[in-house]
């Protein structure tokens, strides 16, 4: 399934604070439903480029969740605003248009495709990178693949979107364990921890690891996936300017040498692939 | 329909070199890119003559209006290109033309001998920006050094010759007087500004190469006066770009003397931008600018 050709405006059709994040949806008439771990290229129709100065390109954002609708598909984005573009994004009220390009990038692979003798998959997400792993999740529940969920935040403003993407009837998923660094909720430390004492028990060695977040986690789980043996798929995130191949900017180093496109060859990467995930 | 060099195009839009993967573009849109194909010609990424994997990141840097790059030419190389791209390239309706660089001018006369040997390029562009090892001059900007490459390149092709001009030299004008008085059918201009930006987080260079080119919007004034005073005095066509992101940015070149224009960072933001920008300035439909 491809995009559209070229970019479209959609509107907004809620944007609200969930912690330190928004949380915003869009109504996409013409684009078909994403695959989980796909992104868009968003830019808002106003105070986006037009009298100079910044935001001036288009940011990379992956899906958290989509669904279809009457009109359309809805489609989530969990944003935090670090920058003129996330700020802008976050600013974005019901009504506005949005220059949306997409769905971009590959996805996902089923823990099967990844490895024949896999039995289930164990989702590792940190941060914002918890959004991309809301959507897998569903898509694994929906298909009865056996799964648990790790999930890693700083503190609890930096766990906007969990209510969200991860409960149900105001309940935590019973898939979903937690781990925080200041101690808020769950396990006391790192989200890593929690693969590591998983990885060193034999119940998730048949599995395959997803996971996103911040390129410090990125590095951790690929170095103890890589340690037990384990097939993982990272959705990595890069600087990128076009979203289609065209930039050439969202370089990632290869594991044989020379980098690869991110844009058009990732954001999910087999963590055997890369060399190490650099710190950007 | 404008005729450039005796190519007949459907339109006066081109994309820059090595803005537009068309055969990435058409793997993330589908086969809508070759029907709806934004530009009139489509330009190559710049072919050199081993294959390059290109700068370490990071390679961009968002800048007010424009971005900064320093992607460092990756490319297969002439082989790989010819053997891998080039068929898939010459799938595209519109003409093909091939930007080459190489370091010395051997090496260039091989490029520009091999892409003269093939029936599917229609044009070759020829990217000066790069030092040559023998002098340690960069060939483009020093007006005699081009006009030596221009006289050995010249007679191993009858294909048109695109000389792309850097902006990085006091007079770009002296350095196309000399690219057409060693046979240049056409310069084209202007190729990124050098520039840099520093991450005030981390107080170091903001890409990895520590400097890069300057794109996008903010350069546009500078690109219209560098065309300004080439077009004045040369004779052959100029292809300008340099931050046209609409049909009103276009009718400027135009009207400074450009043939035809190059679309390079717009496509970015808008992968449909060389068509949006063909009809603005087929239907004169934009806005003025603002005089307040």
């Amino acid at each position: 399934m491809t995009a559209p050709f070229g970019r479209r405006l959609c509107e907004v059709a809620a944007n609200k604070a969930t912690g330190g994040y928004r949380i915003f949806s869009l109504l996409d008439r013409d684009g078909p439903t994403p695959a989980p771990g796909q992104f868009y290229m968003l830019a808002g129709e106003h105070s986006w480029g037009e009298d100079g100065g910044r935001p001036f390109l288009p940011r990379a954002i992956s899906v958290a969740e989509a669904a279809r609708a009457k009109e359309g598909v809805r489609l989530d984005f969990l944003v935090e605003a670090v920058g003129p573009g996330t700020d802008r994004l976050c600013e974005l009220e019901a009504g506005e248009e949005v220059w949306v390009a997409g769905p971009l990038g590959n996805s996902f692979s089923t823990p099967k495709q990844v490895n024949p003798d896999a039995a289930g998959a164990v989702l590792v997400g940190g941060g914002i990178g918890i959004a991309p792993m809301a959507i897998w999740r569903r898509h694994l529940v929906e298909r009865g693949i056996p799964l648990r969920v790790l999930l890693g935040f700083r503190n609890q403003e930096h766990s906007g979107g969990l209510d969200e993407l991860f409960c149900a009837g105001g309940t935590l998923c019973p898939d979903v364990r937690l781990a925080s660094e200041d101690g808020h909720a769950g396990h006391q430390g790192y989200v890593t921890d929690l693969l590591a004492t998983m990885l060193a028990g034999d119940d998730a060695t048949s599995a395959v690891v997803y996971s996103c977040g911040p390129p410090a986690m990125l590095e951790a789980v690929r170095a103890l996936c890589s340690e037990h043996g384990v097939a993982c798929e990272l959705a990595m995130e890069s600087p990128m300017a076009c979203g289609f191949g065209a930039c050439f900017g969202c370089a990632v180093p290869k594991v044989d040498g020379g980098y690869l496109r991110l844009c058009v060859e990732g954001p999910v990467l087999r963590g055997d692939s890369v060399a190490e995930v650099a710190h950007a | 329909m404008p005729d450039f060099c005796g190519i007949q195009l459907e339109h006066p839009v081109i994309n820059a070199s090595g803005t537009y993967d068309a055969i990435a573009a058409r793997k993330v849109f589908g086969e809508a890119v070759l029907e709806e194909f934004p530009f009139s010609a489509f330009v190559s990424k710049t072919i050199t003559p081993e294959p390059r994997a290109g700068n370490e990141p990071r390679r961009i840097w968002e800048t007010p209006a424009g971005m900064l790059n320093s992607i460092g030419l990756p490319n297969k190389g002439l082989e790989g290109f010819l053997a891998e791209d080039l068929p898939r390239l010459a799938e595209l309706a519109v003409p093909l033309i091939v930007s080459v660089m190489a370091t010395n001018r051997e090496e260039f006369s091989r490029l520009v001998a091999a892409v003269e040997a093939r029936d599917e390029v229609a044009a070759i562009e020829l990217n000066v920006s790069c030092p040559n090892v023998h002098s340690g001059l960069i060939v483009g900007e020093q007006p005699s050094e081009t006009e030596a490459l221009l006289e050995v390149l010249r007679p191993l092709t009858g294909k048109p010759l695109i000389v792309k001009l850097t902006p990085n030299v006091a007079a770009p004008e002296a350095v196309a007087v000399a690219a057409e008085a060693g046979g240049a059918d056409a310069v084209s201009l202007i190729n990124t500004l050098k520039a840099s930006a520093i991450d005030p987080v981390a107080r170091a260079p903001a890409l990895a190469a520590g400097h890069g080119g300057l794109s996008g919007p903010a350069v546009r004034p500078i690109a219209l006066q560098q065309l300004r005073a080439v077009a004045a005095v040369t004779e052959i066509p100029a292809i300008g770009m340099g931050g046209i992101s609409c049909g009103a940015d276009a009718a400027e070149f135009l009207t400074a003397g450009a043939t035809l224009v190059a679309v390079g960072t717009e496509s970015f933001r808008d992968p449909r931008a060389g068509s949006r920008i063909a009809n603005e300035l087929e239907t004169g439909v934009y806005a003025a600018p603002s005089r307040l």
